[in-house]
Protein backbone atom coordinates (compact mmCIF):
# COMPACT_ATOMS: atom_id res chain seq x y z
CA UNK A 1 0.00 0.00 0.00
CA UNK A 2 1.35 3.40 -0.93
CA UNK A 3 1.83 6.17 1.60
CA UNK A 4 -0.90 8.11 -0.12
CA UNK A 5 -3.28 5.24 0.30
CA UNK A 6 -2.36 4.83 3.92
CA UNK A 7 -2.62 8.41 5.07
CA UNK A 8 -5.60 9.44 3.04
CA UNK A 9 -7.05 9.53 -0.41
CA UNK A 10 -4.56 9.91 -3.21
CA UNK A 11 -4.62 13.44 -4.58
CA UNK A 12 -5.43 12.36 -8.10
CA UNK A 13 -6.60 9.08 -9.54
CA UNK A 14 -4.51 7.84 -12.45
CA UNK A 15 -7.61 7.20 -14.59
CA UNK A 16 -8.39 10.91 -14.34
CA UNK A 17 -4.91 11.75 -15.56
CA UNK A 18 -5.37 9.32 -18.46
CA UNK A 19 -8.63 11.00 -19.49
CA UNK A 20 -7.17 14.50 -19.38
CA UNK A 21 -4.03 13.54 -21.28
CA UNK A 22 -6.07 11.85 -23.99
CA UNK A 23 -8.46 14.77 -24.35
CA UNK A 24 -5.60 17.21 -24.86
CA UNK A 25 -3.60 14.96 -27.17
CA UNK A 26 -6.49 13.96 -29.41
CA UNK A 27 -7.77 17.50 -29.72
CA UNK A 28 -4.41 18.40 -31.25
CA UNK A 29 -4.04 15.26 -33.34
CA UNK A 30 -7.49 15.69 -34.85
CA UNK A 31 -6.79 19.35 -35.62
CA UNK A 32 -4.36 18.11 -38.22
CA UNK A 33 -1.66 15.54 -38.06
CA UNK A 34 0.10 17.32 -40.94
CA UNK A 35 0.63 20.48 -38.90
CA UNK A 36 2.55 18.60 -36.25
CA UNK A 37 5.43 18.05 -38.63
CA UNK A 38 6.38 21.67 -39.16
CA UNK A 39 8.69 22.01 -36.15
CA UNK A 40 11.85 20.65 -37.80
CA UNK A 41 11.28 22.94 -40.79
CA UNK A 42 10.63 25.91 -38.51
CA UNK A 43 13.85 25.17 -36.65
CA UNK A 44 15.82 25.00 -39.90
CA UNK A 45 14.35 28.27 -41.17
CA UNK A 46 15.01 30.02 -37.87
CA UNK A 47 18.65 28.95 -37.91
CA UNK A 48 18.95 30.27 -41.43
CA UNK A 49 17.53 33.68 -40.48
CA UNK A 50 19.54 33.98 -37.27
CA UNK A 51 22.73 33.11 -39.14
CA UNK A 52 22.34 36.15 -41.33
CA UNK A 53 23.10 38.19 -38.23
CA UNK A 54 24.87 35.97 -35.74
CA UNK A 55 27.11 32.95 -36.16
CA UNK A 56 25.26 30.15 -34.35
CA UNK A 57 25.53 26.36 -34.49
CA UNK A 58 22.59 24.08 -35.25
CA UNK A 59 22.56 22.96 -31.63
CA UNK A 60 22.15 26.50 -30.33
CA UNK A 61 18.65 26.96 -31.65
CA UNK A 62 15.95 24.97 -29.93
CA UNK A 63 12.27 24.87 -30.72
CA UNK A 64 9.85 23.32 -28.26
CA UNK A 65 6.09 23.04 -28.17
CA UNK A 66 3.93 22.50 -25.11
CA UNK A 67 0.33 21.64 -25.81
CA UNK A 68 -2.33 22.33 -23.26
CA UNK A 69 -6.10 22.19 -23.28
CA UNK A 70 -6.83 25.58 -24.80
CA UNK A 71 -3.49 26.86 -26.00
CA UNK A 72 -0.14 25.74 -27.29
CA UNK A 73 3.08 27.44 -26.27
CA UNK A 74 5.86 27.60 -28.83
CA UNK A 75 9.19 28.20 -27.15
CA UNK A 76 12.20 29.25 -29.23
CA UNK A 77 15.55 29.31 -27.51
CA UNK A 78 18.55 30.81 -29.27
CA UNK A 79 21.83 30.67 -27.47
CA UNK A 80 24.16 33.43 -28.65
CA UNK A 81 27.88 32.77 -28.49
CA UNK A 82 29.68 34.98 -25.92
CA UNK A 83 31.11 38.22 -27.29
CA UNK A 84 28.67 38.24 -30.14
CA UNK A 85 28.41 41.45 -32.01
CA UNK A 86 25.83 42.15 -34.55
CA UNK A 87 27.49 41.69 -37.88
CA UNK A 88 24.99 43.86 -39.66
CA UNK A 89 22.99 42.61 -42.59
CA UNK B 1 -26.16 -8.22 -50.63
CA UNK B 2 -24.04 -8.92 -47.58
CA UNK B 3 -23.30 -6.35 -44.92
CA UNK B 4 -19.54 -5.92 -44.59
CA UNK B 5 -18.32 -5.35 -41.03
CA UNK B 6 -14.69 -4.57 -40.20
CA UNK B 7 -13.31 -5.31 -36.74
CA UNK B 8 -10.47 -2.87 -36.26
CA UNK B 9 -8.48 -1.02 -33.57
CA UNK B 10 -5.16 0.37 -34.75
CA UNK B 11 -3.35 -1.09 -31.76
CA UNK B 12 -2.49 -4.78 -31.54
CA UNK B 13 -3.50 -7.16 -28.78
CA UNK B 14 -6.75 -5.47 -27.82
CA UNK B 15 -8.98 -8.35 -28.92
CA UNK B 16 -9.74 -7.91 -32.63
CA UNK B 17 -9.47 -11.58 -33.55
CA UNK B 18 -11.34 -12.74 -30.43
CA UNK B 19 -14.04 -10.22 -31.30
CA UNK B 20 -14.19 -11.15 -35.01
CA UNK B 21 -14.58 -14.82 -34.13
CA UNK B 22 -17.21 -14.10 -31.48
CA UNK B 23 -19.24 -11.72 -33.63
CA UNK B 24 -19.17 -13.96 -36.71
CA UNK B 25 -20.21 -16.96 -34.64
CA UNK B 26 -22.90 -14.94 -32.85
CA UNK B 27 -24.37 -13.77 -36.17
CA UNK B 28 -24.43 -17.34 -37.48
CA UNK B 29 -26.11 -18.55 -34.28
CA UNK B 30 -28.87 -16.07 -35.10
CA UNK B 31 -29.37 -17.66 -38.48
CA UNK B 32 -27.32 -15.21 -40.53
CA UNK B 33 -25.07 -16.78 -43.14
CA UNK B 34 -21.71 -15.37 -42.12
CA UNK B 35 -18.08 -15.55 -43.23
CA UNK B 36 -15.12 -14.23 -41.26
CA UNK B 37 -12.06 -13.21 -43.31
CA UNK B 38 -8.53 -12.88 -41.93
CA UNK B 39 -6.80 -9.78 -43.38
CA UNK B 40 -3.60 -10.25 -41.35
CA UNK B 41 -1.47 -11.59 -44.20
CA UNK B 42 1.63 -13.30 -42.87
CA UNK B 43 0.28 -13.66 -39.35
CA UNK B 44 -2.71 -15.93 -39.79
CA UNK B 45 -4.71 -16.43 -36.59
CA UNK B 46 -8.45 -16.52 -37.06
CA UNK B 47 -8.17 -20.21 -38.03
CA UNK B 48 -6.64 -20.96 -34.63
CA UNK B 49 -9.23 -18.98 -32.66
CA UNK B 50 -12.03 -20.63 -34.65
CA UNK B 51 -10.46 -24.06 -34.16
CA UNK B 52 -10.10 -24.94 -37.83
CA UNK B 53 -6.32 -24.57 -38.19
CA UNK B 54 -5.85 -28.14 -39.33
CA UNK B 55 -8.37 -27.81 -42.14
CA UNK B 56 -6.70 -24.95 -44.03
CA UNK B 57 -5.82 -25.95 -47.59
CA UNK B 58 -6.31 -22.84 -49.71
CA UNK B 59 -6.52 -19.26 -48.49
CA UNK B 60 -7.69 -15.73 -49.28
CA UNK B 61 -4.50 -14.94 -51.25
CA UNK B 62 -4.87 -18.13 -53.36
CA UNK B 63 -8.38 -16.98 -54.27
CA UNK B 64 -7.22 -13.45 -55.08
CA UNK B 65 -4.48 -14.85 -57.32
CA UNK B 66 -6.86 -17.26 -59.02
CA UNK B 67 -5.01 -20.32 -57.71
CA UNK B 68 -8.14 -21.61 -56.00
CA UNK B 69 -11.89 -21.15 -56.21
CA UNK B 70 -13.66 -19.40 -53.35
CA UNK B 71 -15.59 -22.55 -52.36
CA UNK B 72 -12.29 -24.45 -52.09
CA UNK B 73 -10.86 -21.94 -49.61
CA UNK B 74 -13.95 -21.44 -47.44
CA UNK B 75 -13.92 -23.62 -44.32
CA UNK B 76 -17.33 -24.58 -42.97
CA UNK B 77 -17.61 -24.50 -39.18
CA UNK B 78 -18.43 -27.88 -37.63
CA UNK B 79 -20.36 -26.52 -34.65
CA UNK B 80 -22.51 -23.73 -36.04
CA UNK B 81 -24.67 -23.81 -39.16
CA UNK B 82 -24.15 -20.94 -41.65
CA UNK B 83 -20.65 -20.10 -40.40
CA UNK B 84 -17.57 -20.04 -42.64
CA UNK B 85 -13.92 -19.03 -42.26
CA UNK B 86 -11.70 -17.62 -44.99
CA UNK B 87 -8.15 -17.89 -43.65
CA UNK B 88 -5.27 -15.82 -44.92
CA UNK B 89 -1.86 -16.79 -46.20
CA UNK B 90 1.36 -17.07 -44.23
CA UNK B 91 3.27 -15.41 -47.07
CA UNK B 92 5.70 -12.63 -46.26
CA UNK B 93 4.87 -10.84 -49.48
CA UNK B 94 3.40 -7.54 -48.37
CA UNK B 95 1.77 -6.87 -51.73
CA UNK B 96 -0.16 -10.14 -51.75
CA UNK B 97 -3.39 -8.26 -50.99
CA UNK B 98 -4.51 -6.13 -53.90
CA UNK B 99 -7.39 -3.73 -53.77
CA UNK B 100 -8.94 -5.17 -56.94
CA UNK B 101 -8.55 -8.69 -55.63
CA UNK B 102 -10.17 -7.88 -52.29
CA UNK B 103 -13.04 -6.11 -54.04
CA UNK B 104 -13.60 -9.09 -56.34
CA UNK B 105 -13.66 -11.63 -53.49
CA UNK B 106 -15.94 -9.45 -51.33
CA UNK B 107 -18.23 -8.99 -54.32
CA UNK B 108 -18.45 -12.74 -54.88
CA UNK B 109 -19.07 -13.44 -51.17
CA UNK B 110 -21.74 -10.72 -51.08
CA UNK B 111 -23.93 -12.74 -53.46
CA UNK B 112 -24.14 -15.63 -51.06
CA UNK B 113 -23.75 -14.32 -47.50
CA UNK B 114 -25.70 -12.08 -45.12
CA UNK B 115 -22.64 -10.85 -43.23
CA UNK B 116 -18.93 -10.59 -44.04
CA UNK B 117 -16.75 -9.96 -40.97
CA UNK B 118 -13.28 -8.60 -41.81
CA UNK B 119 -10.69 -9.23 -39.10
CA UNK B 120 -8.20 -6.38 -39.48
CA UNK B 121 -4.52 -6.61 -38.64
CA UNK B 122 -3.03 -4.07 -36.22
CA UNK B 123 -1.44 -0.92 -37.60
CA UNK B 124 -2.53 1.30 -40.47
CA UNK B 125 -0.72 -0.46 -43.32
CA UNK B 126 -2.18 -2.15 -46.39
CA UNK B 127 -3.96 -5.05 -44.64
CA UNK B 128 -5.66 -2.75 -42.13
CA UNK B 129 -6.52 -0.29 -44.89
CA UNK B 130 -8.09 -2.90 -47.16
CA UNK B 131 -9.95 -4.54 -44.26
CA UNK B 132 -11.82 -1.27 -43.61
CA UNK B 133 -11.93 0.21 -47.14
CA UNK B 134 -15.04 -1.63 -48.40
CA UNK B 135 -16.84 -1.82 -45.03
CA UNK B 136 -20.44 -0.78 -44.40
CA UNK B 137 -19.98 -0.90 -40.63
CA UNK B 138 -17.05 -0.95 -38.22
CA UNK B 139 -16.56 -2.37 -34.76
CA UNK B 140 -13.77 -0.30 -33.21
CA UNK B 141 -12.20 -2.36 -30.44
CA UNK B 142 -10.43 -0.52 -27.63
CA UNK B 143 -9.15 -1.29 -24.16
CA UNK B 144 -9.64 1.33 -21.43
CA UNK B 145 -5.98 2.31 -21.80
CA UNK B 146 -4.38 5.44 -23.27
CA UNK B 147 -2.41 4.04 -26.22
CA UNK B 148 -5.30 1.86 -27.32
CA UNK B 149 -7.74 4.80 -27.23
CA UNK B 150 -5.33 7.02 -29.15
CA UNK B 151 -4.81 4.42 -31.89
CA UNK B 152 -8.56 3.78 -32.10
CA UNK B 153 -9.05 7.51 -32.65
CA UNK B 154 -6.53 7.43 -35.47
CA UNK B 155 -8.33 4.50 -37.09
CA UNK B 156 -11.69 6.27 -36.74
CA UNK B 157 -10.17 9.28 -38.52
CA UNK B 158 -8.89 7.09 -41.36
CA UNK B 159 -12.25 5.39 -41.82
CA UNK B 160 -13.98 8.78 -41.85
CA UNK B 161 -11.70 10.10 -44.60
CA UNK B 162 -10.17 7.27 -46.62
CA UNK B 163 -12.81 4.55 -46.92
CA UNK B 164 -14.87 3.91 -50.03
CA UNK B 165 -17.95 5.15 -48.19
CA UNK B 166 -16.11 8.39 -47.41
CA UNK B 167 -15.10 8.75 -51.05
CA UNK B 168 -18.75 8.36 -52.04
CA UNK B 169 -19.73 11.10 -49.58
CA UNK B 170 -21.30 8.62 -47.18
CA UNK B 171 -19.92 7.22 -43.94
CA UNK B 172 -19.13 3.88 -42.34
CA UNK B 173 -21.47 3.14 -39.45
CA UNK B 174 -19.00 2.97 -36.54
CA UNK B 175 -19.46 1.33 -33.13
CA UNK B 176 -17.27 1.20 -30.05
CA UNK B 177 -16.55 -2.09 -28.32
CA UNK B 178 -14.69 -1.76 -25.05
CA UNK B 179 -12.77 -4.90 -24.13
CA UNK B 180 -10.76 -6.08 -21.10
CA UNK B 181 -12.81 -3.83 -18.85
CA UNK B 182 -12.06 -4.41 -15.18
CA UNK B 183 -14.78 -2.97 -12.89
CA UNK B 184 -12.61 -3.34 -9.80
CA UNK B 185 -9.85 -1.20 -11.25
CA UNK B 186 -12.38 1.31 -12.57
CA UNK B 187 -13.85 1.54 -9.06
CA UNK B 188 -10.40 2.26 -7.66
CA UNK B 189 -9.80 5.00 -10.22
CA UNK B 190 -7.03 3.03 -11.88
CA UNK B 191 -8.79 2.49 -15.19
CA UNK B 192 -10.65 4.76 -17.61
CA UNK B 193 -14.41 4.53 -17.20
CA UNK B 194 -16.75 3.55 -20.04
CA UNK B 195 -18.09 7.11 -20.15
CA UNK B 196 -14.55 8.49 -20.46
CA UNK B 197 -13.64 6.38 -23.49
CA UNK B 198 -17.02 6.93 -25.09
CA UNK B 199 -16.81 10.67 -24.62
CA UNK B 200 -13.29 10.83 -26.02
CA UNK B 201 -13.95 8.67 -29.08
CA UNK B 202 -17.52 9.95 -29.58
CA UNK B 203 -18.90 6.67 -30.95
CA UNK B 204 -22.07 4.83 -29.95
CA UNK B 205 -21.32 2.02 -27.52
CA UNK B 206 -21.88 -1.44 -28.96
CA UNK B 207 -20.79 -3.37 -25.89
CA UNK B 208 -18.44 -3.85 -22.97
CA UNK B 209 -16.51 -7.10 -22.64
CA UNK B 210 -15.16 -7.50 -19.12
CA UNK B 211 -11.73 -8.95 -18.38
CA UNK B 212 -12.64 -12.63 -18.17
CA UNK B 213 -10.70 -15.90 -17.84
CA UNK B 214 -13.03 -17.54 -20.34
CA UNK B 215 -11.43 -15.62 -23.25
CA UNK B 216 -8.06 -17.34 -22.85
CA UNK B 217 -9.69 -20.68 -22.11
CA UNK B 218 -11.80 -20.47 -25.25
CA UNK B 219 -8.80 -19.56 -27.40
CA UNK B 220 -6.82 -22.42 -25.85
CA UNK B 221 -9.29 -24.90 -27.34
CA UNK B 222 -10.20 -23.03 -30.53
CA UNK B 223 -13.74 -22.15 -29.55
CA UNK B 224 -15.22 -18.69 -30.18
CA UNK B 225 -15.92 -17.36 -26.67
CA UNK B 226 -19.52 -16.49 -27.54
CA UNK B 227 -20.23 -20.24 -27.47
CA UNK B 228 -19.37 -20.22 -23.75
CA UNK B 229 -22.75 -18.77 -22.89
CA UNK B 230 -22.21 -19.07 -19.13
CA UNK B 231 -19.17 -16.81 -19.13
CA UNK B 232 -19.30 -13.03 -18.69
CA UNK B 233 -17.42 -12.46 -21.94
CA UNK B 234 -19.69 -14.88 -23.82
CA UNK B 235 -22.78 -13.06 -22.57
CA UNK B 236 -21.24 -9.68 -23.40
CA UNK B 237 -20.57 -10.79 -26.98
CA UNK B 238 -24.09 -12.22 -27.34
CA UNK B 239 -25.49 -8.80 -26.41
CA UNK B 240 -23.02 -7.12 -28.75
CA UNK B 241 -24.23 -9.22 -31.67
CA UNK B 242 -27.88 -8.50 -30.87
CA UNK B 243 -27.20 -4.75 -30.91
CA UNK B 244 -25.14 -5.06 -34.09
CA UNK B 245 -28.23 -6.60 -35.72
CA UNK B 246 -30.22 -3.59 -34.60
CA UNK B 247 -31.98 -5.10 -31.61
CA UNK B 248 -32.80 -2.79 -28.74
CA UNK B 249 -30.84 -4.53 -25.98
CA UNK B 250 -29.32 -2.44 -23.21
CA UNK B 251 -25.54 -2.49 -22.74
CA UNK B 252 -24.61 -4.09 -19.41
CA UNK B 253 -21.89 -2.16 -17.59
CA UNK B 254 -19.93 -4.75 -15.61
CA UNK B 255 -20.10 -3.91 -11.90
CA UNK B 256 -18.47 -5.38 -8.87
CA UNK B 257 -20.46 -8.34 -7.64
CA UNK B 258 -21.11 -9.06 -3.95
CA UNK B 259 -18.06 -11.24 -3.82
CA UNK B 260 -15.95 -8.48 -5.29
CA UNK B 261 -17.15 -6.08 -2.66
CA UNK B 262 -16.51 -8.50 0.19
CA UNK B 263 -13.15 -9.26 -1.28
CA UNK B 264 -12.29 -5.60 -1.29
CA UNK B 265 -13.42 -5.11 2.32
CA UNK B 266 -11.37 -8.05 3.44
CA UNK B 267 -8.36 -6.81 1.57
CA UNK B 268 -8.75 -3.33 2.99
CA UNK B 269 -8.87 -4.57 6.56
CA UNK B 270 -6.02 -7.01 6.02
Amino acid sequence: MSLFGFFGRPQRKTAEAARERLQILLAHERAGAANADFLPRLQRDLIEVVRRYVDVDDGQVQVKIDREQNLSVLEVNIELPSGTKASGG
Amino acid sequence: MAKIIVVTSGKGGVGKTTTSAAIATGLALRGQKTVVIDFDVGLRNIDLIMGCERRVVFDFINVINGDAKLHQALIKDKRVENLFVLPTSQTRDKDALSQDGVERVLGELSQDFDYIVCDSPAGIERGAFLAMYFADAAVVVSNPEVSSVRDADRMIGLMASKSRKAEQGASIEMHLLLTRYDPERVEKGEMLRVEDVQEILALPLLGIVPECPSVLQASNVGMPVVLDDKSLAGKAYAGTVARLMGEDVEVVVPRLGKRGLLDRLLRRSA
